[in-house]
């Protein structure tokens, strides 16, 4: 009988050793003259426990992690005698309270099977959407994305039915659905994860998008810090124009949508979406001015709705269940699930997913676990580099859009990168200036200047502490750049430095030998 | 080199928005993108060549001088820093004998940082080549920089 086992071929996955347990177990299995069949699956996020194996049994999936080569032929001795009795074995996979705890809604599908084989995604419900999509009319699309509360996980948590409504009233006789996968906010992952684990809902996301709002092209921006999303995405779009499901006639339906990855070149900013668009049309990155909206006069000029990986991927459950479904979960104005990266110094570091109004405590001390080094948390940066630096007393805040912008933070796309009491947040602060001034488009002057001025400002007060003249015009900078920025990076790069100086004045302290009253 | 060049331009000038594409594929094909190729460039896009250098210049993936396609990317960013990225970035000259910005002297890679590399859960981060690697130290740093350099 042969055993059917999976080794995630995820990026995190492989670079904690997948790669070389995937080896070893070919090697030995083979020896071991152990009949197999090894599938590489996307990874289900619990990257504590990757490199993670699983094996299919009667009684359903069984999982054995974090393992090392060396434990692969002990392992396979297990699996030829079929018992599942070895130090590293986690029982059902369904049943490890990291994952079973989880409202798994977008990442149901992710570690479940081969992410570019199109039969088990259909197998586990998917195009369901696309189908239910292509029996109603575009309006009726719109409104069940109204219906389903549903805000752009991007980091921005604009309405993506508002945006859609505006696209689809605009008349054009070329409109375009981009999906912006151009990750660049250190401590977040998830996008990266879906793309390499289960592409095709994204490319069912954004075939429904252009159903609703009659677009006929896509294009998905990737990174190109992420290669193996890039391949694993194109490998999905070939396969899914062989089955009629992209390309012109979307199954006999008599729509068209064709899909293309685009890579980047490096820029953070072009995750600005006029920026990616400007970058998309083959132009330096630059920001362009809003209105016009690019809902409006987006792509090439025209009527283009921009929405992030995990929006266009969470319209697929929407279409299949319905919008009073996914806004069923979630609290406030903040409806449905969000997934979470539990990321830097964290015990158990990966991707959950689940309703809004989770504690943000309780994420970082139960979820996470704590730090990996198991010093005390000190700090914690929510929503990536221009998201606030909260301090351990002001995590007891949940996991909602607007609950976290009264508590002076933001959401973002969902990154949470916790640091232990060894950080120094003058140097946090330090680093946000210097990573806008790296990384500013440089169109307008408050953001261009403003970090380089606030670079300097920073650096001294790194090495000889800080005087009260320093605080003062790093303050006044951070008004400029806040007040008169085009974009959110000049914007909201003063959210990280001013809740560094803010919450942790400790590390920002004007010597006395600085201070001007001192004698 | 030149009809290289040309020909790689000629398959992206009339794709919507094909000059990203078409100088990722210089770069792929030639190692860098040479300047001498802008005004061919230029004239294939209905471009000036200071558009062309503009759009090159911008973006940090894009060369301008020949170097070796191999390149050793250190993450410094945030994720990063909070598990001892700082260290490694300050030791790394001293670790690997090569400065950021510049190539091994072996000609074999070249260092750079990186901000990001989607591996957050698990730093700090490197990556060399396309294979990303996870919790590295300075010694396990030179240990996968010899590793991969002996390959």
């Amino acid at each position: 009988m042969s055993v059917c086992v999976y080794i995630s071929g995820d990026t995190t996955a492989v670079a904690v050793g997948a790669e070389r347990v995937a080896q070893r177990f070919e090697v030995e299995a083979t020896r071991a003259d152990l009949s197999y069949a090894l599938i590489r699956n996307g990874s289900r996020g619990a990257f504590g426990l990757e490199p993670l194996l699983e094996v299919d049994s009667a009684r359903g999936r069984v999982g054995f992690g974090a393992v090392t080569p060396d434990d692969i032929p002990e392992l396979i001795r297990c699996l030829k005698e079929g018992v599942f009795e070895h130090p590293k074995c986690l029982g059902l996979v369904a049943e490890i309270p990291w994952l079973s705890n989880q409202t798994r809604v977008t990442f149901k599908r992710c570690g479940e099977g081969a992410p570019a084989d199109l039969e088990n995604y259909q197998r586990l419900g998917g195009y369901l959407g696309l189908k239910n999509a292509l029996a109603l009319s575009p309006q009726a699309i719109v409104d069940e994305i109204k219906a389903s509360g549903l805000r752009g996980r991007g980091g921005a948590a604009f309405p993506a039915g508002i945006k859609w409504q505006t696209v689809l009233d605009t008349d054009s006789d070329q409109k375009y659905i981009v999906c912006n996968a151009d990750e660049g906010d250190s401590g977040t992952f998830a996008d990266r994860l879906l793309m390499e684990g289960d592409p095709y809902q994204l490319i069912e996301g954004m075939t429904i998008a252009g159903l609703a709002v009659g677009a006929t092209q896509g294009y998905i921006y990737l990174r190109s810090e992420y290669p193996r999303a890039q391949a694993m995405l194109e490998r999905a779009i070939d396969a899914a124009y062989d089955a009629g499901l992209l390309g012109r006639n979307v199954l006999e339906s008599g729509s068209s949508f064709d899909l293309e990855v685009r890579m980047g070149a490096g820029s953070y900013i072009c995750g600005e979406e006029t920026a990616l668009l400007n970058s998309l049309e083959g132009k330096r990155g630059v920001v362009r001015a809003k209105p016009p909206l690019p809902a409006i006069e987006g792509l090439f000029g025209q009527p283009t709705v921009v929405n992030n990986v995990l929006t266009l991927a969470s319209v697929t459950s929407i279409l299949a269940d319905g919008g009073a479904d996914y806004a069923h979960y979630g609290v406030n104005r903040s409806k449905g699930t969000i997934p979470l990266q539990l990321a830097g110094n964290v015990k158990n570091g990966g991707l959950i997913e689940v309703p809004f109004g989770a504690s943000l405590r309780t994420v970082i001390d139960e979820w996470a676990g704590g730090t990996r080094s198991g010093r005390p948390v000190r700090a914690a940066q929510i929503g990536g580099p221009l998201g606030a630096y909260l301090s351990n007393a002001q995590l007891d805040v949940t996991v909602d859009y607007e609950a976290l912008a009264v508590a002076g933070g933001m959401l973002g796309h969902g990154g949470i990168v916790v640091f232990d009491d060894t950080v120094n947040m003058a140097k946090q602060a330090h680093f946000a200036m210097d990573f806008c001034a790296k990384e500013s488009c440089g169109k307008c002057t408050p953001c261009r200047i403003g970090a380089v001025r606030g670079r300097e400002v920073l650096e001294r007060v790194c090495e000889s502490g800080a005087t009260e003249d320093d605080l003062i015009l790093l303050m006044d900078l951070c008004d400029t750049m806040e007040q008169a920025s085009l974009c959110a990076m000049g914007g909201l790069t003063p959210l990280p430095v001013k809740s560094a100086v803010n919450n942790f004045p400790e590390d920002f302290d004007v010597a006395p030998e600085n201070s001007e009253v001192a004698v | 080199m030149k009809d290289l060049v040309n020909k790689i331009t000629e398959n992206h000038c009339q794709t919507p928005g094909g000059l990203l594409p078409c100088l990722h594929d210089i770069q792929a094909q030639v190692g860098y993108i040479p300047s001498k190729t802008y005004e061919s460039i230029a004239h294939a896009f209905s471009l000036s060549v200071a558009e062309v250098h503009g759009v090159v210049s911008f973006y940090h993936d894009f060369r301008t001088t020949p170097a070796p396609p191999r390149a050793v990317q250190i993450c410094c960013a945030e994720a990063c820093q909070a598990v001892g990225s700082r260290d490694l970035e300050s030791a790394v000259g001293h670790v690997l004998g090569v400065e950021f910005g510049e190539v091994h002297a072996s000609q074999a890679y070249r260092l750079e940082r990186v901000y990001c590399l989607g591996n957050c859960a698990c730093g700090p981060s490197i990556r060399i080549g396309d294979d990303v690697h996870g919790r590295v130290d300075s010694a396990r740093l030179s240990e996968l920089v010899s590793e991969a350099t002996n390959r």
